[in-house]
């Protein structure tokens, strides 16, 4: 890909015939065009647009039906053209352009690589069946099929693998296709194929997970090639670039790579230094039931089991506690319970490496919700988002106690059943403090500081750059 | 004797759990973890302890015994039987490592037949293996590596861990990866990693009423059987793994080494995968249902698992073995779990009435477990939630509970076979798969036994190490025969292919 100035704008995909191009591109080589300058920064903030709307439905818990939707009009408000033969190379550059925005520490590699997979995912559903078989046959599928002989010896399976997913038993000339289990995580996770000796038989309609695992480890391999090739990219990759355009595209990169995710809450903001002695209050007024219920059990029981260490502290550690705040409000507790040479023994460290004192120091960063409804606590773990791992009975009795009235928890109740968590928390909010909480809840930390906000209105101002800061 | 007992009577409930089972352990107070410790048994000092009189202890390195019995009421009866000393790290750990620890195995083991015979042999694979050593005083020695088998011995012999524990295969020689580690691009990263699983009898504490935390016995020993057998099938069967190696943990569970090449190089996102594929416990200790199986019809892993393994464990074992259903409080609990409400009431109603109509002679356990399932498969109840209740109930006392962090990341520590286990003295023995319902964890030979053996032996030398003579013997030619030879084999097979493959494939290159 070569980037040019206007004037010599050329489009080398326009010669060829329209038909032959898929609709879907793979995205395998960057493509012999030359790009103008100003498309070069537009096409990527309209693709940029296109992925964080995505990232927003999915940690909003949107549902596969909603998240088509999402997905389909997203597709159209941004990536359209005004010329139609210019839409795929719009597609294929910007995907390049963010390729190599992203491709510069493991954290963007992460969140690109499963935005585009959920993007590509959805078109490829969008597809026809023909333009399927298209892409089925450019990753090598359809020679896997599995023939009749063996579907007969495990039809009986295949039915049972259907049915334990509400699905009728298939069909004769129902298409299977034989890969490696390891192709195919997600059926594997979900129990959703039938399995033998390594392999996981995949229906048609599974095709697309199928599909999408294989882009996704192709892009994940060219993703850590493209850092590669441009060791300590930031700057080396404009190297690759005529010299003259090097100061206009570096600050166009840097901007699009920082302009993500939001903010992470690694460093406490205007509310800095909740000090011990508030905690209790604070923890009453202003938590979120995640962080509520850790907090209360950790007082009932004087110990949490490792994922509610981790998840709790790191949330104190955002909301201000500093390191040794922090340990002295984990010793008070623990120690009740194990003794205080156990503690400073075997949980001080656990703590102090939270802050970044130990082992490779690095400063870890307050879990968001989409980290803690995707956890999967278990037997004697307390951890979690209560929304989606109470059972209806506890999560009432717990709201309760938080003091949602009866009428507002019917309502967060709809939305647990819907699966929408982080609707219910922000309607739990929005019960509690009386107001409307626009943006949603997204993080147990801007939970806590949008709370902190109305319960102390005087830092009016503050609060304004926190609100800027996120949009 | 600096050494006190105190008991403090409303601790004594609690203490009764434990009345009938066999607790084997040097315990301290302090390095008890704190979820096991009876509430209210206040003991200081290092105690090795035993319940139950069915149990002889021969061993005479830990210092006292102490002797539980009828905890039921308030009396606790005590005996301590003082012995010479604690300390068993040094004096006993060295011998153990000096004459009995089998490097040679472990070490071809973790060579995968790299061993430098073949020249399609990866000559830096064992030295790019992490090893970890727990040392006296809680000392961790992570990132430890070793270009050869003497190399791992001398350090061993020499460090003495209480504890090794085994790490992935990284990139580069991990104990060199801070020359590796300049400048952003981190090179420094597993890229091999053996399947392992990690099943503790903690984590069923819900579902044994006979122990509590670290204690296992005989009566709560089937769960681990059962998860051996229904994981060890289905890695076979459905993941088509052939090298697969169970060990005692040395305490209250289990661990699993599957080592397959494919295993192998499994990325976290497979392994996680296979992790979720074993689950079907959803919820935390806030939400009460915590198995449900949907649908008309099961997995078929599960279908099998259920009529192969866990149906037959429940009603023949565990049903009577751990009184599931004899007291009000227990099958409260099994009432729970059924969603129907008009049912669980009838069978309330039948059990709360404990004239005993049926034979006398009959377990009562059994007697109920039938009257449920007649209940919940009879006819009129076909609603789709009810058809998977008992399914359900049984599942929820039986099924495998995996560790399920341990298995899901490539840079999991796992402690090493043959190692010692700290607290019990207890060797890491592999367990046979096919005959895990043999296994007793109580009968494992422990350091102090073998170290007598050896002794007895006196200095007879043997070929093939010293452990022929003592009770490790059967452990190690265990390990070799089922497990160390195949895999050696097939690692072989595999080195001999690619590098056929490679010298194919470069003088197709050359031959222009």
């Amino acid at each position: 890909m070569e980037i040019v100035r206007p004037q010599s704008h050329r489009n080398l995909f326009s010669s060829n015939d329209a038909v032959s191009v898929p609709s879907l591109p793979l995205y395998r080589s960057a493509p012999p065009l030359e790009v103008r300058l100003e498309d070069f920064e537009s096409f990527a903030i309209d693709r940029l647009r296109v992925l964080k709307g995505i990232s927003d439905g999915l940690s909003r818990g949107k549902k596969p039906e909603e998240m088509e939707k999402l997905v389909k009009e997203l597709w159209k408000v941004n990536m359209r053209h005004q010329h139609a033969s210019e839409v795929l190379n719009k597609d294929i550059i910007s995907h390049f352009v963010l390729r190599l925005v992203y491709c510069r520490t493991e954290d963007l590699r992460k969140w690109f690589l499963s935005m585009e997979c959920a993007l590509f995912r959805y078109r490829f559903r969008f597809l026809t069946p023909e333009a399927q078989r298209a892409v089925m046959d450019n990753f090598d599928l359809t020679c896997r099929a599995v023939n009749n002989v063996e579907f007969e010896s495990i039809k009986e399976k295949l039915g049972q693998v259907a049915r334990s997913m509400g699905q009728p038993s298939p069909t004769v000339d129902a298409i299977f296709y034989k890969v490696p289990f390891e192709e195919v995580p997600e059926l594997v996770a979900g129990r959703k194929v039938f399995i033998s000796q390594g392999y996981a038989y995949v229906a048609m309609n599974q095709v697309v997970s199928l599909v999408a695992t294989l882009f996704r480890s192709q892009l994940s391999k060219t993703l850590i090639l493209t850092n590669r090739v441009a060791i300590n990219c930031c700057r080396k990759w404009t190297s690759s670039i005529r010299e003259q355009e090097k100061h206009r595209l570096t600050p166009i990169v840097e901007a699009l790579s920082s302009s993500y995710l939001g903010p992470d809450f690694s460093q406490p903001r205007e509310y800095a230094e909740i000090s011990l002695k508030d905690i209790d209050q604070v923890a009453k007024s202003s938590f979120p039931l995640c962080m509520r219920h850790l907090f209360d059990k950790l007082k009932e029981d004087h110990h949490l089991k490792h994922g509610g260490r981790m998840q709790l502290g790191l949330f104190l550690k955002g909301v201000g506690l500093n390191l040794e705040d922090a340990l002295a409000f984990w010793r008070a507790e623990f120690s009740k319970k194990v003794g205080l040479e156990k503690f400073e023994k075997d949980y001080s460290y656990n703590i102090r490496h939270n802050y970044g004192k130990e082992g490779k120091r690095t400063d870890y960063t307050p879990y968001s919700c989409q980290k803690i409804i995707s956890s999967t606590p278990g037997a004697g773990d307390q951890h979690g988002c209560p929304y989606r791992h109470f059972s209806e009975e506890n999560l009432r009795a717990a709201l309760s106690r938080m003091g949602v009235n009866s009428r507002a928890m019917e309502d967060v109740m709809d939305k647990v059943r819907n699966r929408h968590y982080q609707l219910a928390c922000t309607l739990t909010f929005e019960a509690l403090h009386g107001m409307t909480c626009d943006a949603g809840i997204n993080h147990p930390n801007q939970y806590f500081s949008d709370s902190q906000k109305i319960l102390q209105p005087k830092k009016d101002s503050s609060a304004q750059n926190l609100v800027t800061a996120r949009e | 004797m600096d050494f006190q007992v105190g008991i403090v009577s409303e601790g004594v409930e609690d203490v009764s759990v434990i009345s009938d089972c066999v607790m084997v352990g040097i315990f301290s107070k302090l390095e008890w973890e704190e979820t096991d410790w009876p509430q209210g048994l206040d003991i200081q000092g290092e105690i090795f302890f035993l319940s139950s009189c069915h149990h002889t202890c021969t061993s005479s390195l830990y210092s006292f015994f102490i002797h539980f019995s009828s905890c039921k009421s308030s009396s606790i009866f005590i005996q301590m039987i003082p012995q010479q000393e604690s300390d068993f790290d040094h004096n006993y750990l060295k011998p153990y490592y000096g004459k009995l620890f089998p490097f040679a195995d472990i070490f071809k083991w973790m060579t995968y037949g790299h061993d430098g015979k073949h020249p399609g042999c990866d000559q830096s694979y064992f030295g790019r293996r992490e090893f970890s050593f727990t040392l006296k005083g809680d000392f961790y020695l992570r990132f430890q590596s070793f270009n050869n088998a003497l190399e791992l011995e001398n350090s061993i012999k020499e460090k003495c861990p209480l504890k090794i524990d085994i790490g992935p295969v990284y990139t580069v020689d991990p104990a060199k990866r801070h020359a590796y580690a300049q400048g952003d691009n981190n090179v420094f990263a597993p890229v091999e990693r053996e399947l392992i699983f990690d099943i503790d009898m903690t984590d069923y504490d819900d579902v044994r009423y006979c122990c509590r935390g670290a204690d296992v016995c005989l009566n709560c020993w089937p769960l681990m059987t059962i998860a051996i057998k229904v994981i060890d099938t289905s890695l076979r069967d459905d993941f088509g793994f052939k090298h697969i190696l169970w060990v005692y943990s040395g305490r209250r569970g289990v661990h699993c080494w599957v080592c397959d090449g494919k295993a192998r190089r499994l990325t976290n996102e497979q392994r996680a995968s296979i992790a979720d594929y074993y689950r079907v416990y959803k919820g935390n200790e806030n939400s009460h249902k915590k198995v449900s199986l949907m649908g008309a019809a099961l997995h078929p892993f599960l279908a099998t698992s259920y009529t192969n393994v866990l149906k037959d464990y429940f009603e023949k074992i565990l049903l009577t073995s751990q009184n599931l259903l004899a007291t009000e409080e227990r099958y409260e609990k099994i009432l729970s779990m059924i969603p129907d409400e008009s049912i669980a009431s009838e069978l309330r109603g039948k059990w709360q009435d404990s004239r005993r109509s049926s034979s006398a002679k009959e377990d009562i356990n059994v007697v109920r477990w039938e009257q449920c399932k007649q209940l919940l498969q009879s006819g009129k109840h076909k609603a789709q939630g009810l058809r998977r209740c008992v399914e359900e109930i049984v599942f929820f006392f039986t099924y495998p509970r995996l560790d399920m962090e341990v298995s899901k990341h490539m840079n999991h520590l796992l402690k090493a076979p043959f190692c010692v286990h700290p607290k019990t003295g207890r060797v890491c023995v592999p367990i046979d798969p096919n005959q895990c319902d043999e296994f007793d964890p109580t009968t494992v030979p422990t350091l102090f036994q073998l170290l007598e053996e050896l002794n007895n032996e006196g200095l007879r030398a043997d070929v093939n190490g010293e452990w022929n003579g003592t009770s490790l013997g059967n452990a190690i030619t265990l390990f070799r025969s089922s497990f160390l030879e195949p895999l050696q084999k097939a690692c072989k097979e595999e080195i001999e292919r690619s590098y056929n493959l490679k010298l194919q494939q470069s003088k197709n290159s050359v031959g222009w």
